[in-house]
């Protein structure tokens, strides 16, 4: 587990989806939006292309608080704004810093970003510590 | 036009899922998962767990049956080509495990409108079949140009 002292950073999470992640997540997730699998329906809906289902990104956002927590157990609540779009073949880069932490309980403050660009943004988590 | 919010309290029926062993491990290895306690029955178990757990946005699979309908719901009048996926709140319990049973209930908390986009508000209440809440879902749909 990482030591989680108010201001400490958690142990940063770095993902390259690759070219097919969109299909493997929306088959295992039940999402078929054709705006994530289907580039021809994407671009005609006024997108650069193909994008991440934004849950994707948001359990990569979840992922990092139970790495730096030390378990799924450990991760109580998750909320999170969506902004901008994610893509494929890109790194995504989520860092967080904790906020608060007392009796058990630690608040951190996350982003994932792409390329300099927020994709998700004011995540809150509260973990067990 | 202003949004309908005749909808808000509305409680859809409950939709039961089973969680599948395999079906957590591809939906773990979907999102990057390399703890083994989601992907290999044998580490869960010397881990103490009953089986593969779910990680925790693995509540997105079996809520789905659950939060799709209202979305399509005539009584709501959501504008489904304009709306994005806003926000996401979830609240987690006890884990979730191969072979749980996860009963879902979702309900309009709210409706509303601010500068031509409206915000519907849904909530997912999921428990388990010992009647644990593992998970509440608050799920924040915005629909441009409403």
């Amino acid at each position: 587990m990482a030591d989680l002292f108010i201001g400490a950073s958690i142990p940063e999470v770095r993902v390259t989806p690759d070219k097919y992640l969109t299909a493997r997540y929306a088959g295992a997730s039940g999402d078929f939006n054709p705006i994530h699998i289907d580039e021809d329906f994407a671009r005609a809906v006024g997108l650069p292309g193909r994008i991440l289902h934004g849950l994707w990104s948001m359990a990569q956002v979840a992922r990092a608080q139970t790495e730096a927590a030390g378990g799924p157990e450990h991760l109580k609540r998750l909320s999170v704004q969506f902004r901008g779009m994610g893509v494929p073949e890109q790194e995504v880069l989520v860092t967080g810093t904790v906020r608060e932490a007392a009796d058990g309980r630690a608040t951190i403050d996350t982003v994932a970003e792409q390329d300099g660009k927020q994709i998700i943004r004011n995540a809150e988590a509260e973990i067990t510590i | 036009m202003p949004v309908n919010t005749q909808a808000i309290g509305k409680t859809y029926s409950p939709t039961l899922y089973a969680v599948g062993r395999e079906k957590i491990k591809e939906y773990s290895r979907a999102v990057g998962e390399t703890n083994l306690v989601h992907l290999d029955h044998e580490a869960a178990r010397a881990a103490g767990y009953a089986d593969v757990v779910a990680p925790p946005m693995f509540a997105v699979v079996y809520c789905a049956p659950s939060v799709g309908p209202p979305i399509f719901d005539p009584e709501i009048e959501l504008n489904f080509a304009m709306m994005v996926h806003g926000g996401q709140e979830f609240e987690w319990g006890p884990v979730v495990v191969a072979g749980d049973e996860i009963t879902t209930t979702a309900s309009v908390k709210d409706i509303s409108e601010k500068d031509g986009r409206g915000y519907y508000v849904f909530e997912s209440i999921s428990v388990n079949q010992r009647g644990e809440q593992v998970c509440r879902g608050t799920w924040t749909d915005i629909v441009r140009g409403v």
